[in-house]
């Protein structure tokens, strides 16, 4: 037998490095693959760890206070008595929904009313301009507008605003509160009043959805928890809620926790993207090695031995990858509070996390490794016989390799792990991971599909500029896949995106379409209904929609009393519907947006039926653990009601009109206190501005909404939302472009063979150029199409399942997005061909080789 | 003398689609130590898969090569590479030299892989030999072809073979530099005292060995060991 090979390990690493000398500019076509995905995992778990030591750190000033009490109904004496007992520094706040006027420019807009009484917030400042009138608004008929209102309405600090019957002057901005995110606003901009003057605006009437707040600046030795195990029952029996610092603390931590983990998912995207190039670009090198690689083996190199020189180069490239990754992931962080800020309830301080650098670097470390492996391990496989035979064909069975399902199964199983992780339920991740594993799978068939249709179809008549630039599209070494998956994944991820936001634009739309109502008026008394209604009809519009609505209260479910299952803290049942101040009302008959699921509908009942049967929302019922026949006692306003479960209903919550959990038959409440809601049909916005300036001069207490404001609320949300979400796609895209990017240099070199040739052979350049254009316009406009069928698969899907809405695909988007994505492929394909062109054939031969 | 190779029934084929081609069949052939030998016949003849088979770069489908004592069949791919580390040397036709080396880090490579220290000297004193004392630092883009079989050739006999395989050394040169690479082969096979095997279409190359096999269709045609000259006469006379 003969001596060992014993090459010294020092030696693979001598020699990685020696064979990586010509090619180190396209090994770092490897770096910038992962470099995007590293970063936006390394900011976002940065981040993360900022936003939860700044929680931390803040806990107090996310409620402001110490302690708050939150309660649907003014605090009877005895809870006053309580509150009083519990001391400390406290202070007061009343919150309702009312409609405000701005009568220099006349607009009406329904906004949620604050009147504060006392130092709140204990903790944090509230932000406002001019700085001081967070304080002077307090100290006469002043009013704290909202900044989003402000501008809205073009009003200054100075100008009057009508809450009610009175008039207020603006004393300032409110630019942030310390207890809630900027995003709050968008849903219900905030106009601060003192207290003295809500209790006098005439606002507050019966029936008005009023929240009673109180907070409390405890001293440092109360033992709050200890606090609130005493005032437990007392508080279940009053219905008041109670908030502590700790709770709020997990609340928000929770939903921050969500946020960043879904945008670590968004992030993972990107860094599966630039694995999938790496994969690629190493494919396209190993492909280029393949003679090297016959020549060590020929010398005596062992298969392990010349893998291990081709691992090493690339472990390097990972490892520079992940750490320049990190590194521009630690400087975007810095960037971020800035791009949260809407969503943000705490001010942020930006520190470089290490747990999130260091686990950032091994993930992508680890994750590009396992994908380059892919490509690399043939190179165990590759035939000496090669180094004497050019034409040998290397082993095709690569996958019979069990080494090759090994290193697919720790990439699916690393991918899902981290996934699983990142996603609040488990299999959510999992479902994530198979879902971008689908998408791929889809970009990757379509890819096949192409390359061999245009070689089973070829169109031989073509030009020969045509027939060319389509032939490359089926070529050895061929860029069909990685551009596929590269420009599809980011065309599909970006109007996915778009997509799911007009579909929920059009939900909105649709809603307060056709014949349906699209504004409507709350809190009506009863003699002010005709007036209004008149005041309606006058207007030429039709009133659409009349329900009288009688506030409750549950009493007990099934004979058991409320305050008794509130106070049993274990179990499963909605807590906020029991405490909830039910607005019902009576008819005889379905609207046309509810549907009758269970039981019978009962119009009528005799006023001296001891059990009236009424008809509850299936999904209410649901929360509340109730069934048909179930048993309900309500308090309505003081009275016991007993009530039988005799039907369920679906409610279609979208539509812009009154719709009710709990509807009871005729004959019942129509002597109960009651209020309002109409609704009807406002052709133009004009119209509808005008009917809402009408009667908010003649009934301030009425508050109302329109479909534009909702349109224009839902829009808002959704446009911040938007811009994270592409801020967070914005990584996969710059990822796809790079992975494109390489992929087109990875190819230069047998471009510039090609071109040459072409050239040598009497081609014009602008034949060259024009064979390049018209395989990356194929290239792009396929793998954009694609992804945008796919996308729009993916949005219909969304719509049809999550948004229980209809889709409505728009062509424009798809077109614009096809021309961008083709015209930017063609780009970037054609810009790898500078330098080429323009020099003489044998000096770009020299410097290429 | 005692052969150095030995071929015994030597069959190969490859599966085409449903067709079998069969390249070589049962070839027999010892090649005694120290002895030169080439492999003639037209192209497709099966001079290179012989040469391959050898050399153990490939597994014959039938029969068996025994190199320096050692069966190739019963190795698996890295035993083989072990022996051809430890046993021959490789000239090819195009060089095959590695682009990314430059000349002395091409030459050292076969030692390098033995984990040999000072590979460096031996390298660099091979280069001397062959004339390119002066370019241990270039890269192969930076030599012209002969210059680079030179190099190949320094690195053919670093590790001091038994056997020297060669495919058409000069395939890819110039008459006259055909000449002095031929030249540069023979005197380092004698001064290393290798066996050397050689493929070649090239009969006046083929003529200063001790031995000519002629192939044709996978066979051998003919085998002669004495009265070379006459016989290459021959053959040139039939062409």
């Amino acid at each position: 037998m003969t001596q060992d090979a014993k090459a010294r390990p020092s030696w693979l690493f001598k020699m990685a490095w020696r064979d990586s000398r010509s090619h180190r500019k396209r090994l770092f076509l490897f770096v910038t693959s992962i470099l995007m995905g590293i970063a936006a995992l390394v900011s976002v778990g940065s981040f993360g760890e900022n936003l939860e030591k700044a929680i931390d750190d803040q806990a107090k000033t996310l409620m402001g206070a110490d302690l708050m009490f939150r309660s649907l109904r003014p605090y009877s004496p005895g809870m006053l008595a309580v509150i009083d007992s519990i001391g400390g520094e406290q202070a007061s706040e009343i919150v309702f929904g009312s409609m405000a006027y701005f009568p220099r420019t006349r607009d009406t807009r329904l906004v949620q009313v604050r009147g504060l009484e006392g130092d709140f917030p204990f903790y944090g400042e509230v932000e406002t301009t001019p700085s001081e009138a967070a304080q002077t608004y307090q100290t006469g008929p002043f009013a704290l507008v909202d900044e989003t209102l402000m501008l809205q309405f073009d009003a200054q600090p100075g100008d009057t605003i009508r809450i009610g019957v009175n008039d207020f002057i603006i004393a300032g901005r409110l630019l942030k509160l310390p207890s809630e995110p900027p995003i709050a606003s968008t849903f219900s901009p905030r106009v601060y009043l003192p207290a003295r003057y809500v209790q006098s605006s005439d606002l507050l009437q019966r029936g008005s959805l009023v929240n009673y707040r109180v907070y409390f600046k405890l001293s440092d030795e109360t033992d709050i928890a200890a606090l609130m195990a005493r005032l437990k029952p007392k508080l279940a029996s009053e219905r008041v809620n109670a908030d502590t610092v700790a709770e709020r603390k997990q609340q928000v931590g929770d939903a921050m926790e969500n946020l960043y983990r879904f945008l670590n998912l968004v992030g993972f995207i990107a860094l599966i993207l630039g694995c999938i190039g790496v994969a690629s670009s190493v494919h396209v090198y190993t492909r280029q090695k393949l003679a090297d690689v016959a020549v060590l083996r020929c010398v005596g190199a062992e298969a392990r031995q010349t893998l291990f020189i081709y691992l090493i180069q690339v472990a390097g490239m990972a490892i520079a990858g992940s750490v320049l990754g990190a590194a521009l992931g630690v400087a975007i962080q810095f960037f971020l509070p800035e791009v949260f800020s809407d969503f943000l309830p705490v001010a942020i301080e930006s520190f470089v996390a290490w747990r999130a650098v260091t686990s950032g670097i091994l993930l992508g470390f680890a994750l590009a490794m396992l994908f380059a492996l892919l490509p690399l391990l043939s190179i165990r496989k590759v035939s000496p016989l090669l180094a004497l035979r050019a034409s040998f064909e290397p082993n095709s069975r690569r996958w019979r390799d069990r080494v090759v399902w090994l290193v697919l199964a720790a990439i699916v199983v690393t991918t899902g792990t981290f996934a699983a992780s990142q996603a609040g339920v488990w299999y959510h991740g999992i479902i994530f991971i198979l879902a971008i594993l689908l998408a791929l799978g889809i970009l990757a068939a379509v890819a096949r599909l192409i390359t061999f249709s245009f070689k089973k179809f070829f169109p031989k008549s073509w030009t020969y500029v045509w027939r060319q630039g389509l032939a490359n599209l089926y070529r050895p070494n061929n860029q069909t896949l990685v551009l596929m998956l590269s420009v599809g994944l980011g065309t599909f991820l970006i109007t996915t995106l778009y997509l799911s936001h007009q579909t929920l634009l059009n939900k909105v739309t649709f809603a307060g379409g056709g014949d349906r109502p699209n504004l409507i008026l709350y809190d009506i008394q009863p003699d002010q209904k005709d007036e209004i209604v008149a005041a309606i009809e006058s207007a030429q519009l039709p009133v659409a929609q009349e329900a009288p609505m009688v506030t409750m209260r549950l009493q007990s479910l099934k004979g058991e009393l409320v305050s008794t299952i509130l106070s049993d803290t274990t179990r499963d049942i909605s807590r906020g519907l029991l405490r909830w101040e039910f607005r019902t009302t009576y008819r005889d008959s379905l609207f046309d947006s509810e549907q009758l699921l269970a039981g019978e509908w009962i119009p009528e009942v005799a006023s001296d039926d001891e059990v009236i049967p009424i008809s509850f929302e299936d999904g209410s019922a649901e929360r509340l653990g109730l069934a048909l026949g179930d048993t309900v006692e309500w308090n309505v306003q003081g009275l016991p009601l007993v009530t039988r479960i005799a039907s369920l209903r679906k409610v279609d919550w979208q539509r812009i009109q009154a719709n009710f959990m709990v509807v009871f038959p005729k004959g019942v409440l129509e002597a109960a206190p009651q209020i309002y809601i109409l609704a009807t049909k406002a052709a133009t916005t004009q119209a509808s501005a005008d009917l809402q300036r009408t009667i908010v001069q003649r009934f301030p207490n009425v508050s109302m909404i329109d479909l534009s404001l909702v349109l224009r609320t839902v829009d808002g949300f959704l446009s911040k939302m938007s811009f994270v979400i592409r801020f967070m796609a914005f990584f996969s895209i710059i990822t796809g472009l790079v992975v494109m990017a390489a992929a087109v240099i990875t190819s230069r070199l047998q471009r510039v063979q090609e071109s040459i040739l072409l050239r040598t052979l009497g081609a014009a350049r602008q034949q060259v150029v024009k064979i390049m254009v018209v395989e990356y316009v194929f290239l792009g406009a396929l793998a954009a199409l694609t992804g945008l069928v796919l996308s729009y698969a993916g949005g219909w899907a969304l719509a049809y399942f999550v948004f229980d809405s209809t889709f409505l695909p728009s062509p424009l988007p798809f077109l614009a997005m096809l021309l961008v994505v083709t015209a930017l492929t063609v780009l970037i394909g054609l810009s790898n061909s500078r330098g080429i062109l323009d020099r003489p054939p044998l000096e770009i031969l020299r410097a290429e080789g | 003398m005692a052969a150095v190779l030995s071929v015994d029934n030597l069959t190969k084929s490859y599966r085409s689609g449903d067709r079998t081609l069969t390249v070589l069949k049962d070839i027999t052939i010892a090649v005694a130590a120290g002895s030169t030998c080439a492999i003639v016949g037209p192209s497709g003849s099966g001079k290179t898969t012989l040469l391959g088979l050898c050399a153990g770069l490939d597994v014959p489908t039938a029969g068996d090569v025994v190199l320096d004592g050692v069966a190739l069949r019963s190795l698996n791919e890295d035993e083989r590479a072990r022996v051809r580390n430890a046993t021959i040397g490789f000239v090819f036709q195009n060089f095959q030299l590695m682009p990314t080396l430059t000349a002395l880090e091409n030459v050292m490579v076969p030692l390098e892989l033995r984990g040999e220290r000072n590979a460096h000297f031996r390298a660099r004193e091979l280069l001397q030999s062959v004339g390119l004392g002066d370019r241990v630092g270039h890269y192969p883009i930076q030599l012209s072809g002969g210059e680079q079989q030179r190099v190949a050739l320094a690195r053919a006999f670093i590790n001091q073979p038994k056997v020297l395989f060669a495919d058409e050394p000069t395939g890819n040169l110039d008459a006259e530099t055909s000449e002095r690479i031929d030249g540069l082969l023979f005197e380092l096979n004698r001064a290393h005292d290798t066996t050397l095997v050689m493929a070649t279409h090239d009969l006046d190359l083929a003529a200063r060995t001790d031995r000519i096999i002629k192939l044709r269709g996978g066979v051998v045609v003919s085998d002669e060991e004495s009265e070379r000259r006459e016989m290459v006469d021959g053959l040139l006379a039939a062409e």
